[in-house]
């Protein structure tokens, strides 16, 4: 370890440096030693700095799973630079958002998605270079800035160290998107001594070993995903990355034939291992934890986990991408109290706040307060939202994160979460701003006005309804909203249910009235 | 309309196909981001409403599921000899 200046890319290079020879990944049929992805990840570094990659610079990855997204993340640390994984599954004028807010140097993506980037990135002034791995239609990258094939860009770039070393710590290391209820994405700006910090905290909770072989099934552009690669590389473990749980026969498959002995998942995820009937052919006797995030975790399925992995330690915990994570809930706890999401991890404090600031007693609903090196140096370029966000804390110079969530300590300071101060709807364990698909909906032309809703949903979680008010003499049917939804929006936030009116509810002040819609 | 065209036009109707015409028989719905997850959940369940054919989870494969060629010759398999089927 560089002690002197830990960095996080130092996961991997002292990693490598212990364990060269070891598999660190397994993706896409592909099997990774530590030794090569660090080598790699030096060569893309250097290809970036090549291109005009400067110190803090962003480097937006557009990407599903693959070996080429984990390589970019190191490289790009090494190239001194900030990394944006984003959701493969984004249009494009959601890319285009994304690229100009962050204003990204470089781009790296594959060429399946063409017809996305290709229009986001000429809007886009601030590119030097655009990194395709993958084919490519060339006539229709040309016009782009610094357009290279990822193996032409690597093929002749030095691999046996990364480029001269210059951030410190209080650097940023990466730009995290999350929704908001606006529904301009923000970039949650974390430094390298955040996510050390977060790695660290984690990965003692989870008691993980260099022995560990971890799945993720989810989009690195979420962090519960992208730390299973940081926590996995801290340890010299081994990680397994799938590209979505999309076939669970398939991904069980992997998950036996591997010996994962760590499975992340969501309740989306859970709840359909809880729909198939051929478990039991599968051995899962490798599974030493089960994690859940991103929702509540029904106490029905913590019982089909605990049938499921009878080995595993199930763990019930909760977070927010400005700080990474908040609570986790000890295993041996959650019979006792499933609902709980816990306590604060190691090196974090949380109290709970009234609407004078005051702080509140057991079994008091208020708004929950993080306090650590772990919260967020605030949202790029959003210095309103931020200061709702962070605001001055005990120690003078500090910031502690006001989260936007109601919860109540029980009175051993156990934690419950009650709901979100905003109206996120959370879907399939994906956030989607009502606002957002709002804006989507009424620039449909035919559409007057909209409201969406979120209700509840077996499997989903919650389901996206939309009410839609046509103009007049324009005749649609819900088939034609959902076809031009999936035109504009990410397929988790197209609305299930569509729901056509004559008007909807209005305020005094002529803003729609959401509530009494169900 | 044959299994093909069937197949074809419910994934066309129900999903974001960028460029219907050019969806090719072998473009798998994964990579091209077509189908994710819950989508593979409509998509078996349209197999069983219109083909009558029942897919066992551990048939949910990309083998069988994942372009519109695995799709029909999948249930092309289903419907002519219901006993044998490509298991994972």
């Amino acid at each position: 370890m560089n002690n002197a200046i830990p960095l996080l890319h130092d996961y991997l290079i002292e990693s490598a440096r212990r364990l060269p020879e070891k598999i660190a990944l397994v993706c896409q049929q592909q099997r990774l030693s530590y030794a090569e992805l660090d080598a790699r990840s030096n060569a893309l570094a250097h290809a970036l700095v090549r291109r005009g990659v400067e110190r803090g610079d962003r480097v937006v990855v557009f990407a599903d799973n693959t070996v080429e997204t984990v390589v970019s993340f190191w490289a790009t640390l090494k190239a001194n630079a900030v990394i944006a994984i984003v959701n493969p599954l984004m249009k494009a004028d959601k890319l285009t958002y994304l690229l100009n807010d962050c204003r990204a140097v470089a781009l790296i993506t594959d060429g399946h998605l063409t017809p996305i980037f290709a229009d986001a990135a000429a809007k886009s002034p601030h590119l030097k270079t655009v990194i395709i791995s993958g084919t490519f239609d060339e006539s229709r990258t040309r016009d782009l800035p610094g357009v290279v094939a990822w193996g032409d860009a690597l093929a002749s770039e030095s691999r046996g160290a990364p480029p001269a070393r210059r951030c410190i710590d209080i650097d940023l290391a990466a730009i995290v998107y999350t929704s908001g209820s606006t529904g301009d994405p923000k970039g949650v700006m974390l430094t390298h001594r955040n996510m050390l910090t977060a790695a660290t905290s984690i990965t003692s909770y989870l008691e993980n070993v260099e022995d560990d072989v971890i799945l993720s099934v989810l989009p690195m552009s979420f962090d519960y995903s992208l730390y299973q690669m940081i926590m996995a590389f801290r340890m010299g473990a081994r990680l397994v990355l799938e590209r979505s749980f999309t076939y669970p026969a398939q991904v069980l498959k992997v998950l036996v034939d591997e010996g994962v002995t760590g499975f992340p998942g969501v309740p989306t995820i859970f709840a359909m291992l809880a729909e198939m009937k051929t478990l039991a052919q599968y051995d899962f006797s490798k599974i030493r934890y089960v994690t859940n995030t991103a929702a509540a975790l029904p106490v029905k399925h913590i019982t089909m986990l605990s049938d499921l992995f009878p080995k595993a330690a199930i763990y019930s915990m909760y977070g927010l991408t400005e700080c990474k994570r908040c609570t986790y809930l000890p295993p041996k706890y959650i019979k006792d109290k499933p609902t709980s999401v816990g306590v604060a991890i190691p090196n974090t404090e949380l109290w709970i706040v009234g609407e004078d600031d005051r702080k509140l007693g057991p079994n008091e609903v208020g708004q929950l307060v993080i306090r650590g090196a772990t919260v967020m140096k605030g949202y790029w370029d959003k210095p309103e939202a931020t200061a709702k966000k962070l605001r001055p804390g005990p120690v003078p110079g500090e910031f502690v994160l006001y989260t936007g969530d109601y919860a109540r300590l029980d009175e051993d300071g156990f934690l419950y979460f009650v709901g979100r101060m905003d109206d996120i709807i959370k879907s399939r364990g994906e956030k989607v701003a009502p606002k957002e698909v709002e804006n989507a909906l009424v620039n449909i032309p035919g559409v007057k006005e909209s409201a969406v809703i979120g209700v509840p949903d077996a499997i989903l979680g919650q389901a996206v309804k939309a009410y839609v008010v046509l103009e007049k003499g324009v005749s649609m049917s819900d088939k034609d909203i959902v076809r031009e939804c999936q035109r504009r929006l990410e397929n988790f936030m197209i609305p299930k249910h569509v729901v056509f009116v004559d008007d909807l509810p209005k305020t005094t002040t002529g803003k729609i009235k959401k509530t009494g819609l169900t | 309309m044959n299994t093909a065209e069937e197949i074809r036009k419910f994934i066309t109707t129900n999903f974001y196909v960028a460029d219907t015409a050019k969806l090719a028989e072998d473009a798998s719905f994964l990579e091209q981001g077509i189908i994710d997850s819950t989508g593979v959940l409509e998509v078996v369940t349209f197999l069983e409403e219109k083909f009558g054919i029942v897919v066992a989870d551990n048939e949910m494969l990309p083998e069988n599921l994942d372009s519109v060629r695995n799709l029909t010759a999948f249930v092309e398999r289903k419907r002519s000899s219901p006993v044998v089927a490509k298991t994972g």
